[in-house]
C-alpha cells in the first residue's frame, strides 16, 4: 500500500488539510474509489475502511492483478465529520456539487478540481453515495445518464438492483457525472444507510466492488456470485407520501414485499397519541426506501416501492 | 390581498404557510400586465425583506396609479428566514436547485412546485437577493445569456450599477430564475448587499429602478425616481481575485473604490503568530464589484471582483 497526498491546504485555524489516498499494486490506473464527501456519510467512509483492510490483505497475498492499480480515497471532507457539519466546514458548499471544479476556485472548487485531475486516467471510478432522501434504502449500483454509460458493467457488482433514470438538476455538477465525461466509467454505489452503521449492507458494498474488481481482471479473489442485479428505472420507484404530519410509527421494513392496499405506516398526533393517518401502499411492490426520521413533515416522502415487482 | 400560495403541516403544531400579496386595481380588463417579487429564498438573505415592504408601502400610498397586477412573495422560505438559516431547515436542502419541483416530491419539492405555479403565467418577475454570509455585492441584475434580447431592455430600466449576463450553461437549470425564464416568464435576478443584514440606500435604489420597471411594462403610472444607466458586463469583464492563504482578512477598501492593478486591496494575517501571510493586490484596473465581508478565510476564499475595462470611464 502506497500512502499519497491528493490534497492538501492550509486552513486558518486548524493547521493543514490533507486529503489522503491509499494505491494498492502497481501499474496500469485501473479503479479509483471515493468514499466520504459529506460530514455525515459514516456508512460510507465506514465501507472504505473495510475495503482498506481487504485491499491491503489481498495485495499482502499477491491477489492484485500484476500491473494493475486500484486507488483509495476514504474522505475527501473529514472536518466536517468531525465538526458535525454536512457540508464544507468553512462556507457549507457541498464537494459533490463542485465539479469539474477550478484550481483557482474556493477550496471545494480546488478539491474537486484536484481529485478530477489526480484520477482522470482510471479506467473505472466508484463512489460510495448517500441516498438523496434520509432514511433507509435497498443497496443498489446507479449510473449516471451521460450517453457514455454501461448498465452492463453495472451488472458486474453484483448488487440487488441497478438505478437507471434521467438526471437530476444538480447531477451535472457531481463527481461521477464528470468522471463519465472524461471517459472514466463511472458508478455510485448505495448503502442502507448514511449517518448510521449498517454492518449487513456495508459488508454487501465491499463485497460488491471486490466482485467487480475481479470481474475486471483487477484482483483475484475467490467471492460469491451476488445477484443478477435487477435493473429499474427511477420511474419505476413509485412515492408514498405522508398526507399529515406527525410521529412516524413504521410498520414495513424496507426490501419488504407488500399489497396496494396494505397499510405501511401510521401517523401519529404528538399531543394526544391519535393515528391521523395511515400510509397505504398504491401499488404492489417492494419497498426500496423508508424515511428513518422520528417525525415527519405534511407531504413528505416516505416510502419509495418498486412497482408491480414481486420477489 | 394576502393569500396563501403553498400550505403544508410541520411535525409539531405549526403550518409553513408561504404568502404573497397580491396588489391589483379595483376593476379589472383582464388585460393587466402581471409582475411578480420574490424574496426569501435563502433564509439568510434579508435586503429582500425591506424592498417588498416598500414597494407594497409605496403603492399602497399611490394605489391609484396601479395599472397592472403585482404580487409580492416577501419570504418563500419562511423557515430559514426564522431560524436563520439559509437552506430548508430540517432538510438542508438548496431551495434555488430544486425548481420547478414535484407535487410528489418532498416538502422542498412540495412547495417549489406550488410557488413555480402561481408565479407561472406572469410578465415579468424579479428574484431577490442578497449576497451571502461571506461577500458584499453592489446593486446589480444577473441575467443568462441565452434570454438576452428579452430580459436586457427590461433589466436596464432597473438603473443598477452593472447588468451582469452570465453563460446560461453555468447556471443550474433548477433556480428559480432559470426555471420561470423556461416557460416564459421574463425572470431576472437582483443581488445587493450582505447576509443577514439590510442596506437602506441600496433597498431604495432597487426600489426606484422597479418602479421604472414596473413603469415601462404598463403596471405603474405613477411618479418615478430618475434612475442611472446600468453599466452591462459580461463574465470577461469581471475578475475574481482568490485568496493564495488562510487567516483573517484585513481588507483595505471597500466596494465601489477604483483601484489600479497591483493597488493593495487587503492583508491576511496570522494571528496566532502576528505576521503577514499574504498581501492581496488587484489583477487589473476597475472598480470593486465585491468585496470579502466576513475575515475568516482560506485558501481559494474569493477576496473581491473587480469590474474591470470601461468601469471607470
Amino acid at each position: 500500500m502506497n500512502k499519497e497526498i491528493i490534497f492538501s491546504m492550509n486552513t486558518a485555524f486548524r493547521g493543514e488539510y490533507v486529503i489522503h489516498g491509499y494505491s494498492y499494486g502497481r501499474g496500469e490506473q485501473s479503479a479509483c474509489i471515493v468514499g466520504a464527501m459529506r460530514g455525515n456519510e459514516y456508512q460510507q467512509l465506514y465501507i472504505c475502511s473495510l475495503l482498506a483492510k481487504k485491499l491491503a490483505e489481498l495485495e499482502a497475498q499477491g491477489s492484485i492483478a500484476s500491473g494493475k492499480e486500484i486507488l483509495l480515497i476514504p474522505t475527501l471532507n473529514y472536518s466536517s465529520m468531525n465538526a458535525k457539519k454536512k457540508r464544507w466546514i468553512s462556507d457549507d458548499s457541498d464537494i459533490n456539487r463542485s465539479f469539474p471544479g477550478n484550481p483557482k476556485g474556493p477550496a471545494t472548487s480546488r478539491i474537486a478540481a484536484t481529485l478530477l485531475e489526480r484520477i482522470k486516467n482510471y479506467s473505472y471510478g466508484i463512489q460510495f453515495t448517500s441516498f438523496y432522501l434520509q432514511g433507509r434504502s435497498i443497496p443498489h449500483v446507479r449510473m449516471m445518464a451521460t450517453g457514455k454509460e454501461s448498465i452492463s458493467l453495472a451488472n458486474l457488482f453484483g448488487m440487488p438492483y441497478v438505478l437507471t433514470g434521467e438526471n437530476r438538476a444538480f447531477d451535472k455538477v457531481t463527481l461521477n457525472y464528470n468522471l463519465q465525461l472524461q471517459g472514466t466509467q463511472a458508478f455510485s454505489v448505495y448503502s442502507s444507510t448514511t449517518e448510521t452503521i449498517d454492518d449487513a449492507s456495508a459488508n454487501m458494498a465491499v463485497s460488491s466492488v471486490l466482485r467487480f474488481l475481479t470481474r475486471m481482471g483487477i484482483i483475484k479473489y475467490d467471492c460469491h456470485g451476488g445477484y443478477i442485479s435487477t435493473t429499474i428505472n427511477e420511474s419505476a420507484l413509485v412515492s408514498i407520501k405522508a398526507d399529515e404530519a406527525g410521529f412516524f410509527r413504521k410498520l414495513v421494513e424496507v426490501d419488504s414485499e407488500v399489497k396496494r392496499g396494505q397499510v405501511l405506516a401510521e401517523i401519529v398526533n404528538p399531543m394526544d397519541g391519535s393515528v391521523k393517518a395511515e400510509i397505504v401502499a398504491s401499488t404492489d411492490g417492494i419497498v426500496f426506501f423508508v424515511q428513518d426520521s422520528p417525525m415527519v413533515f405534511q407531504n413528505v416522502v416516505v416510502y419509495k416501492i418498486i412497482r408491480r415487482i414481486h420477489r | 390581498m394576502i393569500e396563501t400560495v403553498v400550505s403544508v403541516d410541520l411535525m409539531v403544531e405549526e403550518e409553513l404557510k408561504i404568502k404573497k400579496n397580491r396588489l391589483a386595481p379595483d376593476f379589472l380588463t383582464g388585460y393587466e400586465k402581471r409582475i411578480c417579487l420574490v424574496s426569501g429564498l435563502y433564509g439568510d438573505e434579508l435586503q429582500g425583506q425591506y424592498i417588498c415592504y416598500e414597494v407594497i408601502k409605496r403603492i399602497k400610498h399611490s394605489f391609484d396609479k396601479l395599472r397592472g397586477i403585482v404580487d409580492v412573495y416577501p419570504s418563500l422560505n419562511p423557515m430559514g428566514l426564522d431560524s436563520r438559516i439559509r437552506e430548508i431547515p430540517g432538510s438542508d436542502m438548496d431551495m434555488n436547485v430544486i425548481f420547478p419541483g414535484s407535487k410528489s416530491g418532498a416538502l422542498g419539492e412540495y412547495t417549489a412546485s406550488c410557488i413555480f405555479d402561481d408565479i407561472s403565467g406572469a410578465d415579468v418577475c424579479i428574484d431577490l437577493h442578497s449576497s451571502n454570509l461571506y461577500i458584499q455585492e453592489m446593486p446589480q441584475v444577473r441575467i443568462n445569456n441565452d434570454r438576452v434580447n428579452e430580459l436586457l431592455p427590461q433589466a436596464k430600466k432597473l438603473g443598477l450599477d452593472m447588468v451582469w449576463i452570465h453563460p446560461s450553461t453555468s447556471v443550474l437549470n433548477g433556480s428559480l430564475a432559470y426555471s420561470l425564464n423556461g416557460v416564459g416568464v421574463n425572470t431576472m435576478v437582483i443581488e445587493s448587499g450582505g447576509a443577514y443584514k439590510i442596506n437602506q440606500e441600496y433597498c431604495n435604489k432597487i426600489v426606484d429602478g422597479l418602479f421604472v420597471l414596473m413603469k415601462s411594462i404598463g403596471v405603474w403610472a405613477g411618479k418615478t425616481e430618475d434612475i442611472k444607466e446600468s453599466r452591462v458586463v459580461y463574465d470577461k469583464d469581471i475578475k475574481y481575485i482568490n485568496a493564495e492563504s488562510s487567516g483573517i482578512f484585513i481588507p483595505n477598501v471597500n466596494i465601489y473604490a477604483n483601484v489600479k492593478a497591483g493597488d493593495k486591496i487587503g492583508t491576511i494575517v496570522n494571528v496566532i503568530t502576528g505576521s503577514e501571510e499574504e498581501i492581496v493586490y488587484a489583477s487589473d484596473n476597475g472598480m470593486i464589484c465585491s468585496i470579502r465581508d466576513y475575515p475568516v478565510i482560506e485558501e481559494g476564499s474569493l477576496i473581491a471582483r473587480i469590474l474591470g475595462g470601461d468601469a471607470n470611464e
